[in-house]
Parts: structure tokens; C-alpha cells; sequence
């Protein structure tokens, strides 16, 4: 189908699930129980989820075929971003123009930053990709503030000229009139569940670049992705330049980030510096390793992993934790408190570092690797079934 | 918590309402909004009502963000009855009668803004969105609560801002929804200006280091102009990038440069290292110009003055509030605080406090939670025993305006929250500007949005 | 003229930390191939050791003052610090006075030990994985580091200020003939500087003079032969891992005067160091200070007012900028070895 392989399909298939039921997996909590803490089934969050997962996809298209880890990728990021809310102020609050714009726009960052950086190779390539990333972050901080409203972020005033703008159309980002931010709420018994038009639209869009990723991944051009991967200098021998493959590489992964960034800013119209920091470049990075470089799903589950961490984990208080073990005695509830304290609320950091180090210590493969090591132990007495990791991954390699 | 209203504290509380009744004629009139509890984003429906806390749980100001979920934590429980009420008796309002508010259970949901535009807009977006928050408050710097505010703005709740000391937060970047109890840079530059000019002359030429960022930007210029205004010289100001830790190379030359005073627009970080170079340099021995040379940070926080630790001494600037004041609402703050805790509140919790006093009260007033009533219960209030003396929620850009604290870095310390001692208390009328003076100009406040 | 004296000074002085934080990173680069997320940390905990000692010196017991009330008006505590009460106030001031000297005794045998667990307990397993794994472990294990020393010392700065004889400035200006006061410098900051040049020039002699050495440089060439000539180079590996350690971590200590240590300090400086040691070339160690060195003072050159004022902002892209421009004219950095990370 679609002219995928059988197994391709099956993947493609079941990620269309997941994104389209996410609303309700990401639930599986009632409203009020102890455990609504975990869930993770809010519009925000949801938008996060795939819009990442687009960054993600997108960088290991660069970092998991041709094995140039770039370490500045949160720059495009930012300046689909920026081109993004730029056209809202413009143009109106319209998202098209906006996010065809990011896409357009970090294609074009991509191809001046991927041409100068891909002279070199190894972690000299990551250090220039590194030092553009950081200059554009210090500039937009700073000396760019007419263009990005340094430290606050770009936003949208009611005096911008906003040309298209009638006073018929909502004052929030919409797509030809369907606002961003309307959500529909089903109450099923103690359950809710959101149903935001934001998270579709997003869910649509990764559902398409992961399409166009998996066509990448097995066509010649991914091949040869590859190739350079194993070894580049054989390359060479044959007669093949790998620069032209590897810059096109570079571009469609900038491009991809331009359109997380523009989504973002469609999702929630301000863009930041932050976005193009060097820890935000760092985060991508890690989202693919965690998940398994190389993999077409890992990306995706490194994103949710880490952005699961930081909005769930980063939110419970001492509060929340008294709610939970209120049924124990009260000296095995204080001493519980005391151990999970540190972890939760403002410690959320330490446990993200932890989770890295297990991760990577004992499953080398990424999430990835582990949802097949479940995958294998099941296979054969039961069906695989719920963990939406032990789902058929396919590996590039 | 006890249940029962015929304790000391409910007894005190329901002789100083009636007072208060006595004494304000124009109570403001609610009952528009009296049965208004739907047509709003979050209507609380239960018997609780939910408030998002928002502040910095990691990076640098994770301390100070820890300060102020203190200040959240303390207010929720005199919210609904527990500990000693501790502001909420010498507030001048007494609509809260420490049952919630509006009869509804006081709960909360906190988040960690990393001290970064966009996690601060994620984790507000999921008090909103998830929890149901009906108010987001907190934040311990300009960038943050702009962002959050514009959020807030847009998806129709309350913003109460926490720390927030640029101009913009109420100048150009205000908002219907959003409320600063926080003072700003223009204050800080009335304030600081004549005290300035009694102990240093007029005659004088200023040297600002200035973090490169719009917070830095504002209180820069407005501490040029206040100087300038009384006769002083701006030598020269140097934008510092915000990543700077080592500021030796921007210290250096200011000896030369012919300035005798020194004014660093840093906070947090940069202050302390900005502050502790300064000093390695010896800049505060040397005399220039045949005067000695002095160095003033406008912005003072007591936290952040303690990693300065000896540095600080002798050293002017301005400061929202001070554990030290002796007014009846401080008194009771850092008693119920203090004890609490065990040790002194800091500025921003103060303000923190403050602020949910302030919206609860609104609530209770306007008789909704519906944001446009509060909106409303709050513009142009006048109230006073919060610790600021007399103050009034400016209808026209929702600035409090009220005195500003100078404060100077304490010679001999006698413990280790006692780092600054007030040298003046600047009334308000100094500190006070017009609603479209230029530092202020260029935004709108724009019609209050209640989400749905 | 003395504005240039003055930035060569900072420049000295901020090149000595990175050099300091480079030479370390290469060390473990150059015999061990793993990229060390963590070495920030590393030098983060140097400085902490400073905190910690000086916290440990002034432990003090507490006495009921009746005469003095704290701010809830209770009688106040007065705290007298043991090491006071037994050698002496005078002495024992000054013993917590030089708190961050006496540090460095106690830092380097904690940060060789640290040095030698990381390398046992973790980075061992990690030889043969590919670079991203050890980025992606090291990191996690620098955020760990990170967040347990917030959790003990939380979030602020705390003061660890250089012992009192160091307070002030030196004039040089009126040794070269100007005016006094133009030419001033921090007695603490000459201090490191010269501290800095100490530790890498024990550094290199230790490579080079010593037998030790020399098989570390060899192995650093060739392991595999080294190995063959029946010399058991991981042992020195790691031996030179806690020695990469306590060199950040000396870097930290000294530089707690300077800067008031924080727990994410190192973070500040990775991305930095990172810089310095492409820089300077993978592999090389005495390309790893001279980058040090040079970044350090060409940072402190566009702080310069008359330079910021033709062109804004440069000081805060002047780091990586340069970084562009020399990777992209010496493609392995200043003197980089062919084939080390490339790939």
C-alpha cells in the first residue's frame, strides 16, 4: 500500500492508531483518581507529543542514516518558529502561510549551515553545527530584538497590521476559521478525554512525515544515506561525492525542525530564544538516541519519553504525593514521602538523568531495542498487545 | 484546621468585617457577577477550586521559585482556615473569612517554568488545560511572566504575576487578564535616585553594566534617566551577554573610564558575579575624581545577595519588601512564615503571597471566579496591611502602585538572613508616572477574556 | 595601551580555566576515546570541595544569646564554629580564612578517587560503544551529579571567598610606568593564573618525563601495540582518568573565589570547553591550552567597549565564530591528530 513494504505498512498503520486514539491512551486514568497525575491526554501535551516526534523523526533522518550527529538543530527549530509567528503578525492568524513559511525558511538556514558544516566531518562537523546554533541563539537574545523580542519572545499585538485579518475570523491561530485551541471534552463516566483540532491537524502532519521518512529510509537516496554511514572513504573509491546526499540529508531534516517550529508557534503563538539553545538542540539528540537512532519509531518514543518527564514528573508536589499514599500508616506515608521526594516535583532532572543512564546502559538499542526484547519474550504465547514499544519496530539496520 | 468559627481568629475576623464594612462606603458591587459561576474557561463546579502555581523549580532561580511555593503553600492554608491567618488579618479588605474561597476549598497545582518562556507557557497551559486552574501566578523573571501573562491573556484566566521587574511586564506587553503586585525599574530608578543624590552629590558620572535582555534594557534606562535628571553623567553603558559568568573583562575598564560610580543592571547570577568581581577589582577602595568610588545595584534580592556574601556591604539599591519592616502585615507575614519554616520570607514570597490574597479577596468581592470580575474587583482597588503600606491596583495598566523600598547592603550582619537594612522608605507619590509615559508606551491592555 | 594590557590580563586569566577544564577533557579524549559529558561536573564538584571544606571548618554549636533576639523575636543563637573555640578565635578564623587553599589538599585524592569509580563503575563498559551512547550516558550521569548537589546545597551561589591576604589588586600600571590605578589586577586572579600554568606544566612533565608517561603517550598512539609489549595500559588509562578528573577538579576549586560556585556551573562551561578542545584539535594536548588560551583572550578583546561599539554583540558570538572560522581553515583543529573522532 501506498508503495510500502508489507512490514512498513504495518508500522505506518499502527503509529496512524496510536496518534488517532492518543487522546484516549494517554487517559487511561479517571478524571479524579490518585493516578490522573499520570495522564498525559491534554491538548498541550499531546501537541507536544507529536510535534516533537516531527523534530525527532526529522533529525534522525540526518543522525540515523548518514551518522552526522549535527548539534545545533534546535536553530531551525527557532527559526521556523520565528518565521511562523512573523507571518501571523503579517499576514493574519491564519496558519498556512505561516508554517509553509518555517518550512521554507529553515530549508534555506539549513542549506547556508549544512553547506559550510559538512566541509568536516565527526565531531568537527557537530562543533560548527554546534557554534552556528549558539551564535543565533546569543544574537536573537540580544542584538536581534526587533526581529525576535529577545528574552520574551515574539508575540502577536493587537497593533500588528495583520492584513488579512477581519474582525470575523477568531483572534487565535486557526485554519480557515477552525481555531487551534478549540477542544472537545467527552465525559465518559469517571473518564474525560480531549479532542483538540490543534492535536489532529499536528497528528495529520507527523503522520505524513513519517510517511515521507519511511519512503526516505528505503529509497536509493536512503541507501546511500547509509552507505556514508558505514564507510565513507569506500565511497569515495567508487567515485560517488556523498557531500551533495549528505547536504540533502542535512536540508530535509532542517526542514523538518522548520516545521516543528512553525507547528509550535501554531500551536501557541510565541517563539522563544530558548528554542534554539544549545540544551534544545542537546534534547533532540538524546530523544533519538533514547528511542533508538537509526529506528523509524525510536525518535518518536524518545520525544514522548522525554517530554512525558518533563510535563508529568516536573508536576508533582508533596501535595500529590500525600494524596497517594494517604491509605497507608502515617510513619510508612512520611517515610515513603521522603524517598520518592527527591525524584518528583523539582527533582523531575534527577530522575530524567537516571533514566538516561539506565537506558542506555542496559538496553544500548534505544526504547526501541527494549520493546523487542518484550516483543521477543511474548511472541508465541500471547499476541502482542498493549505496549505500544513491543509494536512492530523496524530497525534500519 | 478546625471547623469551628468560635475560636480567637474567628472571633477577631468577624469583628474586624464589620468594621471594614463600616469603614469602606463604596464597597465595590459585586452582584453583577453574584450567580455568574459558568460562561467562564474552568468554572470550578465542585467544592474546590483550583490554583496553578508556576515557578522556577530548576536552573538558577530554583531557589527563589522554592521561596515562593512556600509563600503559595502558606496562603492556601490561610485561605482555608489553618495556621494563624497571617496577612489576612491586617489586610484592609475583609471579604476572606478563611473558608476558600467563596466557600470552596482552596487547592493547588504547581509546575516548574525552568525559568524559559516556553516550558513556563507548557506547564501553565497544563494547569489550565488539565487541572482546571482558574488563576496561574508565580514566575521569578520578566521574560516568563510576559510570555505566561500573554498566554494566560489568550486563553482566558487570570495571570497574578510573581517576580517580574521590567517596565514592559504592565508597559508595552500588558494585558487584561494579567496583574503585577511587583514593583518595576522606573520605581526602582524614583526611588533610588534621591537617595543617591543625598549621600553621593550631584555630581557624579555613572559607568552601567547592563545585562543584554529587555529586563536589563528597561531598568537601565530608566536608572539613566532618574540619575540624569538630578545632574549626574552616564559615562558609559556595556551590554553584558546573559551567558556571562566570568565579568572581569567588563569590569576592568571602569576605573579609567573616568566614572565614580558604578551601577550593574544585573539580577540573580549575573548580580552575584558581576557584584563579586567588582569588588576582586578593588573598585571600592579606589578613589576617583576625588571621590570615593561606589558601586549600586538597583535591584536587590536578598537571596541572591547572599551569594555575594561579604560583597554586598555598604551597597545601595531597592527592594520590593523586607522581612525587617515593622508595619502590622509584615509583622504577621514573617511571624506565620517564619514559623512555619524557620526562616525569614524573601521578597518574592512576600509578593507571592500577596497576590493570592489579592485574588482571593477580588474573588470573594466580585462573587465569582469569572476572570472579567475579577478583573474588575480588582482595577483601581485601594487597600493596605499587605505589608506595602497604602496601595492601589492602577485600573489603567494593573501596576500596583505603592512605596518603594532603598535598602543597603548591612555592615555588621547579626545573622544570616540579615543582609540588608532599609535605608528609606520612598513614598508612593515619588515613584508614581503617567499610564502613557514613553518607557511604558506602545501596548494595550485590550478587553479581559474569560475563555469562553 | 592599558585598556590591551588590562584584556590580555582577563584573557590570561579566563584562558587558564578553560585550558585547565580543555587539557583535562583531552586527556581522556586522547587515551580512553570517550567523550566526557560529565567533565563540567567534574569541575563543578572541585568547587563544591572548596564549599564543602569551608563548610566543614565553620561546623558550629550553638549558644542562647538572652541579650539578642532573632527575627521572631525569640532569644537569639549565636553560632561559634568548633574549630574556633579550640584553636582560638584568631586561629581559628584564619584556619576557616583559608579555607579554599586547604581545599586543594583535600580535593585531589576525592576527585582521583571520583575519578577512578567513574571510570571502573561506568565509562568502562562504554569503550566500545559508539560516541553517542557515551554522550548520552555521561550526560545523564552530569545531571545526576548536578542535581545531587542541588539537593545538598540547593539552588543559589554560595560565597567561598579567597583567603584575606588575597583581597585587593595588584597595580601593575606603576611597575610599567602609568598612572596607579589604571593597570589594576585581583591578586586571586593572578593567583589562578599562575596556579594554572603550575598544573600544566606538572602535566606535561609528568607525561614526558616520567616512564609512566611515556607508556601513557604511547598508548595514546598505539594502543594495540602497547598492549602487545605485554604493558597493561587500561590500568594507566584509568590511573589517567582520575588524574583528568582532579585536574577539573582543582580548576573548580581555585576558581570558587572567583565566582561563587553553583550547582550548574558545569553545564556553563561544557558547551565551552567542548569548543576549546576542537579548537585546539582533537588528541592534542598542547593544542588544547594553546585554544584555551587563545578563545580566552579573544573573548576578552571583543568585550572591549570601543570594539562592541563597531560591531554589537560580537562578544557573545566571538567564541564560536572563531571556532567556524578555524575549523573551516585547519580542518582537525590547531593541531589536531588525523583520524581521532572523525567519524
Amino acid at each position: 500500500m501506498l508503495g510500502l513494504e508489507k512490514k512498513d505498512t504495518s508500522l505506518l498503520i499502527i503509529v496512524a492508531i496510536l496518534t488517532m486514539c492518543a487522546p484516549f491512551i494517554l487517559n487511561p486514568f479517571p478524571a479524579d483518581s490518585a493516578m490522573a497525575q499520570f495522564n498525559a491526554g491534554y491538548p498541550d501535551l499531546m501537541q507536544r507529543f507529536v510535534i516533537f516526534g516531527i523534530f525527532a523523526i526529522g533529525f534522525n533522518i540526518l543522525f540515523g542514516l548518514t551518522g552526522y550527529l549535527s548539534f545545533g538543530h534546535a536553530a531551525f527549530l527557532g527559526i521556523g518558529s520565528y518565521s511562523a509567528v512573523w507571518m501571523f503578525k503579517l499576514l493574519g492568524y491564519n496558519i498556512l502561510p505561516g508554517i509553509f513559511l518555517s518550512v521554507i525558511t529553515s530549508g534555506l538556514f539549513a542549506l547556508l549551515i549544512g553547506y559550510i558544516s559538512l566541509r568536516r566531518s565527526g565531531i568537527y562537523f557537530s562543533i560548527l553545527t554546534l557554534a552556528f546554533a549558539q551564535m543565533s541563539f546569543a544574537l536573537a537574545y540580544s542584538v536581534l530584538t526587533p526581529l525576535t523580542n529577545g528574552e520574551t519572545g515574539l508575540q502577536v499585538y493587537n497593533s500588528d497590521p495583520q492584513y488579512f485579518h477581519s474582525d470575523a475570523m477568531p483572534n487565535i491561530p486557526h485554519l480557515f476559521g477552525q481555531e487551534m485551541q478549540s477542544t472537545y471534552t467527552l465525559d465518559a463516566g469517571a473518564w474525560s478525554f480531549d479532542f483538540n483540532t490543534g492535536y489532529y491537524l499536528c497528528a495529520l502532519i507527523m503522520l505524513g512525515m513519517f510517511y515521507i521518512a519511511i519512503r526516505i529510509f528505503r529509497s536509493p537516496f536512503g541507501l546511500m544515506l547509509k552507505a556514508i554511514k558505514t564507510n565513507q572513504t569506500r565511497l569515495n573509491y567508487t567515485g560517488l561525492n556523498p557531500r551533495p546526499y549528505t547536504l540533502a540529508a542535512f536540508v530535509i531534516s532542517g526542514m523538518y525542525a522548520g516545521l516543528a517550529g512553525g507547528l509550535m508557534a501554531s500551536m501557541d503563538p510565541l517563539a522563544g530564544a530558548e528554542r534554539m539553545q544549545w540544551t534544545a538542540s542537546g534534547e533532540v539528540v538524546l530523544m533519538t538516541i533514547l528511542g533508538g537512532a537509526g529506528t523509524l519509531i525510536g525518535p518518536v518514543l524518545g520525544a514522548g519519553f522525554i517530554k512525558y518527564f518533563e510535563n508529568i514528573f516536573s508536576k508533582i508536589n508533596d501535595t500529590v504525593l500525600h494524596q497517594w499514599f494517604a491509605f497507608l500508616p502515617d510513619g510508612i506515608e512520611d517515610f515513603l514521602i521522603a524517598i520518592v521526594h527527591p525524584f518528583v516535583g523539582k527533582g523531575w532532572h534527577l530522575t530524567l538523568g537516571l533514566m538516561f543512564m539506565a537506558i542506555v546502559i542496559f538496553l544500548p538499542g534505544g526504547l526501541v531495542e527494549g520493546g523487542q526484547k518484550i516483543a521477543s519474550k511474548f511472541r508465541g504465547k500471547k499476541a502482542k498487545d498493549d505496549a505500544p514499544a513491543a509494536s512492530d519496530t523496524t530497525p534500519a539496520e | 484546621m478546625s471547623n469551628s468559627n468560635f475560636t480567637r481568629r474567628g472571633l477577631l475576623k468577624t469583628s474586624a468585617m464589620a468594621g471594614g464594612a463600616l469603614a469602606m462606603p463604596t464597597i465595590y458591587d459585586g452582584s453583577v457577577w453574584a450567580d455568574a459561576h459558568a460562561g467562564y474557561l474552568n468554572a470550578p463546579t465542585g467544592s474546590t477550586v483550583t490554583l496553578g502555581f508556576n515557578v522556577p523549580q530548576s536552573g538558577p532561580y530554583a531557589d527563589e521559585g522554592a521561596d515562593e511555593l512556600r509563600a503559595y503553600e502558606l496562603a492556601v492554608e490561610h485561605l482555608n482556615g489553618g495556621g494563624d491567618g497571617g496577612m489576612m488579618n491586617t489586610f484592609s479588605s475583609k471579604a476572606l473569612q478563611g473558608n476558600g474561597i467563596l466557600g470552596k476549598k482552596v487547592e493547588f497545582v504547581t509546575g516548574d517554568t525552568q525559568t524559559k518562556s516556553d516550558a513556563a507557557r507548557a506547564s501553565a497551559k497544563s494547569m489550565i488545560e488539565k487541572d482546571g486552574a482558574i488563576m496561574i501566578t508565580g514566575g521569578s523573571s520578566s521574560g516568563v511572566a510576559v510570555a505566561v501573562q500573554g498566554l494566560c491573556q489568550e486563553a482566558g484566566v487570570i495571570f497574578m504575576a510573581g517576580l517580574t521587574h521590567s517596565n514592559d511586564t504592565t508597559g508595552k506587553d500588558k494585558k487584561a487578564n494579567g496583574f503585577r503586585h511587583f514593583f518595576n525599574g522606573y520605581m526602582s530608578a524614583a526611588a533610588l535616585a534621591p537617595v543617591l543624590k543625598a549621600r553621593y552629590g550631584t555630581d557624579r558620572t555613572a559607568y552601567h553594566l547592563t545585562a543584554d535582555y529587555t529586563w536589563g534594557w528597561t531598568q537601565q534606562e530608566s536608572i539613566q534617566a532618574a540619575t540624569e535628571a538630578m545632574g549626574w553623567k552616564t559615562a558609559n553603558n556595556v551590554l553584558t551577554p546573559l551567558a556571562t559568568t566570568d565579568f572581569s573583562s567588563y569590569v576592568a575598564p571602569v576605573l579609567n573610564s573616568g566614572a565614580d560610580v558604578l551601577v550593574l543592571n544585573h539580577y540573580g547570577g549575573n548580580m552575584v558575579n558581576s557584584l563579586t568581581s567588582a569588588v576582586q577589582f578593588g573598585l571600592r577602595e579606589k578613589q576617583v575624581n576625588g571621590k570615593n568610588f561606589e558601586i549600586v545595584v538597583p535591584l536587590y534580592s536578598r537571596l541572591m545577595a547572599k551569594g555575594a556574601g561579604e560583597n554586598v556591604k555598604g551597597i545601595f539599591g531597592s527592594t520590593n519588601w523586607h522581612w525587617s519592616l515593622t508595619d502590622e502585615g509584615s509583622k504577621a507575614f514573617v511571624k506565620s512564615f517564619g514559623e512555619k519554616y524557620g526562616f525569614p520570607p524573601s521578597q518574592a514570597a512576600h509578593t507571592c503571597y500577596v497576590q493570592t490574597m489579592l485574588y482571593a479577596d477580588a474573588a470573594e468581592r466580585a462573587g465569582t471566579f469569572n476572570p472579567c470580575g475579577i478583573a474588575e474587583a480588582l482595577e483601581g482597588f485601594k487597600f493596605d496591611g499587605l505589608g506595602n503600606g497604602e496601595t492601589e491596583y492602577r485600573a489603567e495598566d494593573h501596576q500596583c502602585f505603592k512605596d518603594v523600598l532603598v535598602v543597603k547592603g548591612k555592615d555588621n550582619p547579626t545573622s544570616e538572613f540579615d543582609l540588608l537594612e532599609i535605608v528609606e522608605i520612598t513614598p508612593r507619590a515619588q515613584v508614581e508616572y503617567a499610564v502613557d509615559h514613553p518607557m511604558f508606551a506602545g501596548g494595550e491592555l485590550g478587553k479581559c477574556n474569560p475563555g469562553a | 595601551m592599558d585598556v590591551i594590557i588590562l584584556q590580555l590580563l582577563n584573557g590570561l586569566d579566563k584562558g587558564s580555566a578553560y585550558a585547565l577544564i580543555a587539557l583535562g577533557l583531552t586527556l581522556i579524549f586522547g587515551t580512553l576515546g570517550v567523550v566526557n559529558f560529565a567533565h563540567g561536573a567534574l569541575f563543578m564538584l572541585g568547587a563544591f570541595c572548596a564549599v564543602t571544606l569551608q563548610k566543614i571548618l565553620s561546623l558550629s554549636f550553638e549558644t542562647i544569646d538572652p541579650t539578642k533576639t532573632d527575627f521572631l523575636g525569640n532569644p537569639a543563637k549565636i553560632k561559634t564554629p568548633y574549630i574556633e573555640s579550640w584553636f582560638g578565635p584568631e586561629l581559628g578564623s584564619s584556619i576557616i580564612d583559608w579555607s579554599v587553599p586547604l581545599a586543594i589538599l583535600f580535593a585531589i585524592p576525592i576527585m582521583i578517587g571520583v575519578g577512578y569509580i567513574m571510570e571502573r563503575g561506568l565509562i568502562k563498559h562504554f569503550y566500545k560503544r559508539p560516541h553517542a551512547d557515551q554522550i548520552l550516558v555521561t550526560f545523564g550521569l552530569a545531571i545526576v551529579i548536578q542535581e545531587v548537589i542541588k539537593q545538598f546545597y540547593g539552588a543559589n551561589p554560595i560565597p567561598t571567598p579567597a583567603p584575606d591576604a588575597f583581597k585587593g589588586s595588584f597595580d601593575f600600571g606603576s611597575l610599567l610606568g602609568f598612572d596607579p590605578n589604571v593597570v589594576i589586577y585581583p591578586y586571586w586572579r593572578l593567583v589562578y593564573f599562575f596556579f594554572a600554568a603550575l598544573i600544566i606544566a606538572a602535566v606535561f612533565g609528568f607525561l614526558q618525563f616520567t616512564t609512566f608517561g611515556m607508556v601513557v603517550r604511547a598508548g595514546m598512539a598505539d594502543r594495540e601495540t602497547v598492549g602487545l609489549l605485554g604493558i597493561n595500559i587500561d590500568r594507566r588509562f584509568t590511573i589517567m582518568f582520575g588524574i583528568a578528573a582532579a585536574v577539573a577538579g582543582l580548576a573548580g576549586v581555585m576558581y570558587a573565589p572567583i565566582n561563587s560556585p553553583n550547582y550548574h556551573m558545569g553545564m556553563d562551561f561544557l558547551v565551552l570547553s567542548f569548543v576549546v578542545v576542537v579548537v585546539g584539535g582533537m588528541g592534542s594536548l598542547p593544542g588544547a591550552v594553546l585554544a584555551g588560551f587563545l578563545l580566552g583572550i579573544l573573548e576578552s578583546f571583543s568585550s572591549m567597549n570601543e570594539i562592541k561599539q563597531i560591531l554589537p554583540g560580537i562578544d557573545q558570538i566571538i567564541i564560536y565564530l572563531v571556532a567556524i572560522i578555524i575549523l573551516l581553515v585547519r580542518p582537525r583543529g590547531l593541531m589536531g591528530r588525523k583520524g581521532v573522532m572523525e567519524d
